[in-house]
């Protein structure tokens, strides 16, 4: 009863023998890996039950007209089934080149692909500063960070408020712009300045995760590697290209990777800031939102196929950004 | 807030010798270059202050639209705000509420999250890489996609409008997550300990849990930390599923307290306030594992 540990054996004896029956094969990985599958076997039993019986469930009703005037429900005593029907693709069609499409779903497609990449940008690259300046030897460090990190310690859901108040009309944010004789926006209602709100107070909320995960990786980077380039006479420009980005590329690549994810499906920033209302700001997730729970009819069978759409979505672009990361890594050495 | 930042200015290779007092150690800068950074990062902590602050100050004033009015506010500072929203109304049912459901999703959570994240971190078994593709996958689920057959699932089971039904649709962003986070940071501890306790005679669930486990306690905090803070103030899976209103939690009752109250500001920002001190002292008992333990999870993932 071996139990596999990394780097240990395993490899060897497998290249050996010949390929033995299923069963057999099945029995012998079983025995050998027991303590492996029974460590993971919580989390496949919580998937398989809470995430992939629910989304093949989710993309089955993509296909129907569900709604929540057809769906299975009880009113009083009284069971009545489900009454909807089975439509192929339509929803799908319908969302992608239907009437109408460009409002309902290319114009938030466009302000959601725009809003991942801005925000972003302003988190890593904030994020990435601050981290710099909190990586040097300063007084006062450990405050600077306890502070700077507060963004994250409080909920969402209250940060968000606060903003709420501060950027509505007559607010204080408005009133510092009038002070300066700067113009004041309605931040709440006009559509772009929304926008820009929306990305003001994400990028607020989102730096001191990207602050924290980029001082850590900094911080595992050797000093001995500055002090050979410092040798070598490196100016630190060379030194923050040739050492600091280098060492940071593992950290990087995961924290944008999630950054994008979470960014593409932030949900809480937007609802909260302006629920249900703002067309115009509305990105695909708060969209596919309101379509199945924020209006009536609810309609499930659309606010699911858009859920699915931007699942897949997501994972084209995970499995690109995998492919690039592991070329980059080969041209790089 | 600039993002230009200052890099550590040229240090003592370029200073003559023939001032040696003046030579600078490694890692110091010069006096401009450190006034910029107290600078840039003061501002920084400002503007990451200035929010949380602004909801605290807006919160001891008496009237709904004293937001509108800072000025005022100086003049009648009190806690009437605080007093109303203790005693007239159902905080503590849904603070209980809101404790109830992201206190054991967390524990829920960490705890089926560590023996995996364990086993993906330690052994090779088939089945490994989609374990950790499907990990990352779950990662992506935008609530749209997750919601409605939730919804219907929880409804046929009766669990909606339940804390179970909650619990449950929490665990399934939050298990992924920890357990991809947590074995980065398994990753981090030599397996020099596992094979001596191996060694030593322990099977490899007593390596797990006498040996690894207490060594990954900052990775735990960061995890726990992470499920609690999420699920703390969750606004669209509790606005949707909990539907009665001895079941809401904080970020939920909140909510209607708008309506009822039409949207009284200042009730709401004491209320946030309230809101915002259970994870604020959480999030400043694990700070100090914050560093190390996120980034274990990041590198080596």
């Amino acid at each position: 009863m071996s139990v596999a540990v990394q780097g240990a054996t395993g490899k060897g004896s497998r290249e050996r023998e010949q390929r033995p029956s299923l069963r057999e094969r099945v029995k012998r990985s079983y025995a050998k890996h027991w303590y492996a599958y029974a460590m993971i076997a919580p989390v496949v039993l919580v998937l398989g039950a809470l995430v992939i019986y629910p989304l093949v469930e989710g993309v089955w009703l993509t296909l129907t007209d569900a709604n929540s005037l057809n769906v299975a429900r009880k009113i009083g005593v009284n069971e009545i089934p489900a009454s909807y029907n089975f439509v192929g693709f339509h929803n799908y069609a319908d969302i992608l080149w239907g009437p109408g499409s460009y409002d309902r779903f290319w114009s938030h497609f466009v302000w959601t692909i725009a809003w991942t990449a801005v925000c972003v940008f302003l988190h890593y690259s904030l994020g990435l500063g601050l981290a710099l300046l909190l990586n040097k030897k300063l007084r006062g460090r450990a405050a600077y960070r306890m502070l700077l990190i507060l963004p994250w310690a409080v909920p969402t859901f209250v940060t968000v408020f606060s903003w709420r108040l501060m950027l509505a009309d007559g607010g204080v944010v408005n009133g510092i712009l009038s002070a300066l004789h700067l113009p004041e926006p309605g931040w709440l209602t006009d559509p772009w300045a929304q926008k820009a709100a929306a990305i003001l107070v994400n990028t607020w909320a989102g730096v001191p995760f990207m602050m924290i995960s980029l001082l850590g990786g900094l911080q595992s980077i050797p000093a001995e590697l500055y002090e050979a380039a410092e040798m070598d006479g490196a100016t630190p420009w060379q030194r923050f290209r040739h050492v600091t980005m280098p060492g940071l590329r593992a950290v990087s690549s995961t924290v944008v990777l999630l950054g994008v994810i979470w960014t593409f499906n932030q949900f809480n920033v937007i609802f909260l800031l302006f629920g249900t209302g703002a067309p115009d700001a509305q990105l695909l997730v708060t969209w596919a939102y309101r379509l199945g729970f924020g209006q009536i009819p609810r309609d499930y069978a659309q606010s699911a196929a858009y859920g699915v759409i931007l699942l897949s979505i997501l994972i084209v672009f995970t499995a690109f950004y995998r492919r690039w990361l592991a070329r980059n890594e080969q041209a790089n050495g | 807030m600039s993002t230009t930042t200052e890099r550590p200015a040229p240090a003592a290779t370029a200073a003559p010798a023939a001032r040696p007092a003046k030579v600078r150690r490694r890692g110091e800068s010069s006096p401009l270059v450190r006034a910029l950074s107290h600078g840039t990062l003061t501002v920084a902590s400002l503007i990451a202050l200035f929010p949380v602050g602004w909801i605290l100050f807006v919160s001891l004033g008496p009237d709904k639209t004293d937001y509108l009015h800072p000025g005022q506010i100086l003049d009648k500072l009190t806690l009437s705000n605080y007093q109303h929203v203790l005693s007239d109304t159902d905080f503590f049912t849904w603070f209980g509420n809101a404790l109830l459901v992201s206190g054991i999703t967390t524990v829920f959570g960490v705890l089926l999250a560590a023996t995996t994240g364990y086993a993906v971190s330690r052994m090779k078994f088939p089945g490994h890489k989609p374990l950790m593709w499907s990990l990352l996958v779950t990662q992506m689920f935008p609530i749209a996609v997750l919601i409605v057959p939730m919804y219907t699932m929880l409804s046929e089971l009766g669990l909606l409008d339940s804390y179970t039904g909650l619990i449950l649709v929490y665990s399934t962003t939050t298990v992924p997550y920890c357990a991809w986070l947590l074995k980065g940071y398994f990753d981090t501890i030599p397996v020099e300990i596992d094979e001596a306790g191996r060694v030593d005679g322990l099977s490899p669930f007593g390596t797990f849990w006498r040996l690894v486990l207490p060594l990954a306690r900052p990775g735990l905090a960061v995890a726990a930390f992470y499920s609690f803070l999420t699920y703390w103030a969750e606004v669209p899976f509790a606005s949707t599923f909990m539907l009665s209103s001895d079941k809401y939690t904080l970020a939920v009752g909140l909510q209607t307290f708008v309506s009822e109250h039409d949207a009284q500001w200042n009730l709401m920002a004491a209320t946030a306030v309230l809101i915002a001190i259970p994870s604020a002292a959480f999030f400043y008992l694990v700070q100090r594992h914050l560093v190390t333990g996120l980034t274990a999870g990041a590198s080596k993932s």
